[in-house]
């Protein structure tokens, strides 16, 4: 079992909602990146996604555009990235899971890539500009690797690719909640529970719910059908406002605890 | 590949869009559901008669098509012993061949049901383009525009805006094309059900560079028929620029069965084919994923997308369309590029040559075409898209002459 699928049959038996947390790697410097993941580890984070910044982020709202512009200013780049994850991997308790748009791993190559990701501990990777029908090459190398492939399902898709998703992907399913790119919304989209019904009903693979979610009543509403929230923007936009002060890995830790609530 | 029938050497991408190794469709899993019910819609509308007649009456009546090819004899004279000819696309009405994929697009969406469109404009033809076909159908148009591009295209800002369009002002990134385009796609994520994405070039996921090519293939369509009838045979050459490429692949496609006649596209060299400081991907560029498409596109080391650079904002943009790499790579295309300086004295030379005060963009083509001709035989017959005219221009050419002489 995958340290992922191992984390969400963990929740499951503990009858507890997972709580996915989203950063934009090498914002403000991928030295920080490592502090704010082990801060969000202590803080209770059940999955660390960790975002690699790319130039052109067409899926993303202002706020993490701003911390990918923030992130590439600081010269961060998936080889960085994966170094850093490999430097902190032993101290974090949480699966991490690499979330990236396809042309930084195409460019390094998927091969190369996987196995730099498999021996830097990474437990999954999401790509966010490459669909089920582009991304079969990919799973089979990753999978080889041990690395789960996860994939993303919007309100949008059919119940066939639900279905192929869930036969090709493993670890979980992500569920965005509404259409749009990413960005925190005070209330969570009225189609998050539609999706994730007929994801339920496709498939056995765990639910997280991610786009809107930045206040603990989000995740609550959420584990009410769903395995785990995702909460992305509204963390990026805390680690945006400390900038480089002291304490920024103390707040992060506060915030993803205050959120488990 | 799958062949249209009864033309040989034609050729459609596969089921997943793919020219070759080029094209697909890299989009986030939103965008599928609607690409899905929009390729299913091009395909219908492309077989259906109906369609066809709708759109051909409104190239004819409303566009001023066929464009003349023209031949410039005194720009010919001027360089050498070659004929050239100018198709000329910027007699059409709103100044550039974008019309003719703007209206084709807008026309599909009508048909299926959208109310709402969006689009990307860099110099602004194909936003100027958009917003009159809108204004036309009675559609909402709403064209986002680098921040950068809307003080070099001015003029375009305010016809769009005459048109009844809303121009959104992009400041993210380079503030060029390609942020106008990353923002018009997620205008487009957001809004889905209601708008259709109405992209300029032919680029992005699939079916947009086969949608595009063929809204365009009038070009080529046209200039064989006439070249035949006015030089009495097929032309040697076939130059035209290359943005994402859509004249280009639109006065390629009437030719690429002719095999005995070269298909040139130009890109921008812009100051010097150094990072940063020009758009001439096969010259420095690699294979890679670009909005949506995979084909050759300037990036760095770690896969970010360079910065470019061009006098001409129409093709100031990082990844060519799929369907040239291909092209290039069969060995049926081949592609050059000029400098800036070059492609401001092929402006300079048709003004005065001919009266004809081509768009920047256009200029390349004419400055390759100045650049060969002195090397061929007597009596070879080139053919050069002239794909828009200058107006827009005019105002930034004048700027950088104002400078050139003030350093001289």
């Amino acid at each position: 079992m995958s340290r992922i699928a191992a984390a969400f049959a963990r929740l499951k038996a503990e009858g507890r909602t997972g709580l996915v947390t989203f950063v934009t790697a090498g914002d403000p410097s991928l030295e920080h990146s490592a502090e704010i993941l082990m801060a969000a580890d202590r803080g209770g984070a059940d999955v660390l996604e960790v975002g690699v910044p790319f130039s052109e982020p067409l899926a993303d709202g202002p706020v993490i555009q701003r911390a990918t512009e923030r992130a590439l200013a600081a010269g961060t780049t998936l080889d960085g990235v994966l170094t850093m994850v490999a430097g902190v991997r032993s101290r974090l308790r949480a699966p991490v899971v690499l979330f990236s748009y396809a042309n930084p791993i195409l460019r390094m190559g998927v091969e190369a890539f996987a196995e730099r990701a498999a021996s830097a501990g990474v437990d999954g990777v999401l790509m966010v500009d490459l669909p089920l029908e582009e991304a079969g090459d990919c799973r089979a190398v990753y999978e080889s690797r041990g690395i789960d492939t996860i994939f993303l399902l919007s309100p949008t898709t059919s119940d066939r690719r639900i279905r192929q998703a869930s036969s090709l992907g493993s670890g979980f399913l992500y569920a965005i909640s509404r259409l749009g790119v990413t960005g925190s919304r005070d209330t969570l989209a009225d189609g998050a529970e539609a999706i994730v019904a007929r994801i339920r009903a496709a498939s056995q693979l765990p639910v997280a719910v991610g786009f809107g979610i930045s206040k603990p009543e989000h995740v609550h509403e959420v584990g009410k059908w769903a395995d785990a929230a995702v909460v992305g923007s509204a963390l990026v936009n805390l680690i945006a406002e400390s900038g480089t002060a002291p304490d920024l890995p103390a707040r992060v830790e506060e915030y993803v605890r205050w959120l488990k609530d | 590949m799958a062949g249209e029938a009864g033309r040989v050497g034609r050729r459609d991408p596969d089921a997943r869009g793919y020219f070759g190794a080029y094209g697909g469709r890299f989009v986030p899993e939103t965008l599928v559901a609607p690409i899905e019910e929009l390729t299913e819609a091009y395909f219908a509308a492309r077989g259906e008669e109906a369609f066809q007649r709708e759109l051909d009456d409104l190239l004819a009546h409303y566009v001023g098509r066929p464009t003349p090819l023209y031949e410039a004899t005194r720009l010919a004279a001027s360089v050498g012993n070659a004929r050239i000819f100018l198709k000329r696309e910027d007699l059409t009405h709103t100044g550039a061949h974008k019309i003719n994929n703007a209206l084709g697009q807008v026309l599909l969406a009508k048909r299926m049901g959208k109310r709402r469109i969006v689009a990307e404009t860099g110099a602004g033809q194909h936003g100027v383009a958009t917003a009159t076909a809108c204004a036309l159908l009675g559609l909402e148009c709403h064209v986002y525009m680098g921040a950068d591009d809307m003080v070099r295209q001015a003029l375009n800002v305010v016809r769009m805006e005459l048109l009844g369009a809303t121009v959104r002002k992009v400041t993210a990134g380079s503030r060029t094309l390609k942020d106008a385009i990353s923002e018009a796609m997620r205008d487009w994520v957001t809004n889905v059900t209601d708008t259709f994405y109405v992209l300029g070039s032919a680029l992005g996921p699939h079916p947009y560079p086969l949608m595009v090519r063929e809204f365009q293939a009038v070009i080529g369509r046209e200039a064989r028929a006439q070249v035949l009838r006015q030089a009495g045979r097929l032309p040697d050459l076939v130059v035209a620029c290359v943005g994402g490429g859509s004249n280009a692949i639109g006065i390629f496609d009437g030719f690429i069965d002719d095999a005995s006649v070269r298909l040139i596209g130009v890109e921008a060299g812009g100051e010097a084919i150094e990072p940063g400081r020009h758009a001439a991907r096969f010259d420095g560029g690699s294979t890679g994923v670009l909005q949506g498409t995979r084909t050759f596109v300037l990036q760095d080391p770690a896969g970010n997308i360079e910065l470019t650079h061009s006098i001409s904002a129409g093709l100031d943009y990082a990844a060519v369309g799929p369907e040239h790499a291909w092209l290039r790579e069969i060995g049926r295309t081949e592609y050059a590029h000029v400098s800036d300086a070059e492609a401001l004295d092929g402006f300079k030379a048709l003004a005065r040559l001919e009266g004809i005060i081509p768009a920047l963009e256009s200029s390349h083509a004419i400055a390759h075409a100045m650049k060969l001709a002195p090397g061929l035989p007597q009596g070879t017959v080139m053919v050069v898209n002239l794909s828009g005219r200058g107006d827009k221009d005019v105002q930034s050419v004048s700027a950088v002459l104002a400078a050139a002489e003030a350093r001289s």
